[in-house]
């Protein structure tokens, strides 16, 4: 019980910090992933394409593609970044000899986390908005839906993160469970209309399946229950995580 | 002599367990405030382990840790505030500039402005950084490096400093600079704990020392004190195991002597009777023969030294 928003904020700082000498570097390739997507799947395949659940096809993917960036944005920090933190730049031992605890550094990680799917997400939507993908003001919901998406893979990275030897079982957290989840989480193809029932129950467990469904629907404005279990899902499962990833920093950091 | 006021660490038979290995065993330590204490051992005496336990990032499988008065275990924010360390290891961000690193330790210790550069200035002027206070750490060499890392750990103007190895690996140029900054920080009333392989700057620097070998002190005092305790001269001649007792007979086969292969180190209060005696018995063939005041190294290698003969 040792968790103070100030000195959690002095970390975010820190991270802060060390992005705004990198961003140009960060933020392009980032940003422009989802873009060639949108562009790619969305005018290219979406040709072919007459409409999925009443949509043009861009416009299906779209609301996904927004949780896809929040992902990403969130993934990259709580993998790499706070696996080079701990291990080789030994910011946390650092932050130990001054009046911040394990606490304060996981809670800073994932609001700096959270932060970067907020902008990754934002600046998507921005440009959703631009292309006139975004209806508004409905898809203003996602502004809640990318902190969320944000939150949920900061969680699970950093639960991997703590737990991995060495920093090249990260790629297998890349190629293995982020790709797949981009591929299968309803933001290509409606998952519903393509598994069997009990392969349905199945995919629910999918991470990803939830913020995109959330996206879907601020975007069409078309709210059902199901929304409920996607929110008690995504902070659920995050708090679990975290609340695991508390135990674990705190007995990586001491002894 | 100042007034005796609480110590600032007070260590009550520590130890430290790490699986079955005893890092720290049963130890006892107090430092009095003001003071510049020296913790000196071996390579893994659990000097590190000692300072991790004061500053509560490891928490003693037994005994009491009290600094400032206060437990560590459960105070250790309130603790953490009024210190400042510099690890073993340096924790800059090299990415960064040595003022970006000052504001960022700054903001852990919720400086705000403008104390936050005011401090900054300051600490970039007492460590002499202002030259390169913009280029980022990676391209500085390593005493810069360490002088910011130290700098980082006075940003929140620390009532206590602890300095796991400061100077390893420095030139003696920048090594005599950061004991001058030392000895002011102590003068303006900084307890320093520090950790040295040197013996000569912890001669220099300390006002008391602490010899742990295997966990546990096994002297303390003041260097003048403890070299005293010693021997006020040592002599140093090259001598093969065979020639020894007939060389010292009569004169020092009672004192204290340390041998590292041919060279035979003797500490005595007085050496002339001694160097009489080698120079009659060698007969002309003058062997080469070191007298000098006996140093903290001395005392150090007669407590750790494994082979040290003599009696106890
Ligand atoms: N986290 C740990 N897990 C297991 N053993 C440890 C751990 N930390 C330290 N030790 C062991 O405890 C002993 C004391 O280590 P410590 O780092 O305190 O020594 P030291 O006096 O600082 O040595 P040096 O002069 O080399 O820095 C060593 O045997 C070390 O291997
Ligand atoms: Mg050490």
């Amino acid at each position: 019980m040792s968790f103070s928003p100030a000195y959690a904020l002095a970390v975010w700082r820190r991270n802060a910090a060390m992005y705004r000498r990198t961003w140009k570097w960060n933020l392009l390739p980032n940003f422009f992933e989802p873009v060639f997507y949108l562009f790619s799947l969305g005018i290219g395949v979406g040709a072919y394409i007459s409409e999925m659940q009443g949509l043009s096809y861009i416009a299906f993917i779209a609301p996904g593609l927004v949780c896809v960036a929040a992902m990403n944005g969130a993934s990259y920090e709580v993998t790499y970044n706070i696996f080079v933190r701990l291990t080789f730049e030994k910011a946390y031992d650092a932050m130990l000899t001054t009046p911040i605890e394990p606490d304060d550094i996981l809670g800073g990680e994932v609001l700096w986390a959270v932060t970067r799917a907020c902008i990754y997400g934002g600046c998507f939507l921005v440009v959703l908005a631009l292309f006139g993908l975004a209806p508004l003001p409905s898809s203003l919901w996602a502004l809640l839906v990318i902190p969320l998406t944000g939150l949920l893979f900061a969680a699970i990275g950093i639960t991997f993160s703590l737990r991995i030897p060495n920093i090249d079982s990260f790629s297998f957290y890349f190629t293995l469970f982020l790709t797949p989840l981009f591929l299968f989480s309803d933001v290509f193809f409606p998952l519903r209309e393509r598994l069997s029932p009990a392969w349905l129950w199945v995919a629910e467990a999918l991470p990803l399946l939830h913020p995109v469904r959330l996206a879907r629907a601020a975007f069409t404005g078309q709210f059902s229950l199901v929304v409920l279990w996607d929110i008690g899902y995504s902070l659920g499962l995050s708090c679990l995580l975290l609340i695991w990833a508390r135990r674990s920093v705190r007995r990586r950091l001491t002894n | 002599m100042t007034i005796s006021t609480a110590p600032v660490i007070e260590l009550h038979s520590v130890s430290k367990k790490f699986g079955d290995r005893m890092a720290v065993d049963g130890l006892d330590l107090e430092v009095p405030a003001g003071v510049c204490f020296g913790l000196l051992g071996p390579n893994g005496a659990g000097k590190t382990t000692t300072l991790r336990m004061i500053y509560g990032v490891t928490r003693p499988t037994s005994g009491t840790i009290r600094v400032f008065a206060m437990d560590v275990g459960q105070s250790t924010r309130a603790v953490r505030a009024r210190l400042g360390i510099t690890l073993q290891q340096n924790v800059l961000i090299e990415a960064l500039s040595p003022k970006e690193n000052l504001f960022v330790f700054g903001r852990y210790h919720l400086l705000r402005e403008p104390e936050l550069s005011r401090r900054v200035e300051e600490l970039i002027d007492f460590l002499e950084l202002r030259s390169h206070a913009d280029v980022p750490v990676k391209r500085l060499s390593g005493g810069f490096q360490r002088r910011l890392a130290i700098a980082l750990s006075l940003v929140n103007g620390p009532e206590l400093l602890i300095l796991d190895e400061p100077t390893t690996g420095l030139d003696p140029a920048v090594r005599l600079a950061l004991w001058s900054r030392i000895r002011n920080l102590r003068a303006a009333g900084t307890t320093v704990l520090i950790t040295t392989h040197y013996m000569d700057e912890a001669q220099r620097l300390c006002d008391r020392v602490a010899v742990v070998s295997a966990g546990k002190v096994i002297r303390a005092g003041a260097p003048a004190s403890l070299i005293a305790a010693l021997a006020a001269e040592t002599i140093e001649f090259d001598c093969s195991i065979e020639e020894e007792a007939a060389l010292l007979d009569g004169f020092a086969e009672h004192a204290r002597r340390l041998r590292i292969g041919q060279r035979l180190i003797i500490y005595l209060a007085n050496t002339t009777g001694l160097i009489d005696h080698i120079r009659r018995s060698d007969q002309g063939d003058r062997r080469p023969i070191i007298v000098r005041p006996t140093n903290l190294e001395d005392v150090y290698l007669s407590l750790t030294g494994t082979s040290l003969e003599g009696d106890a």
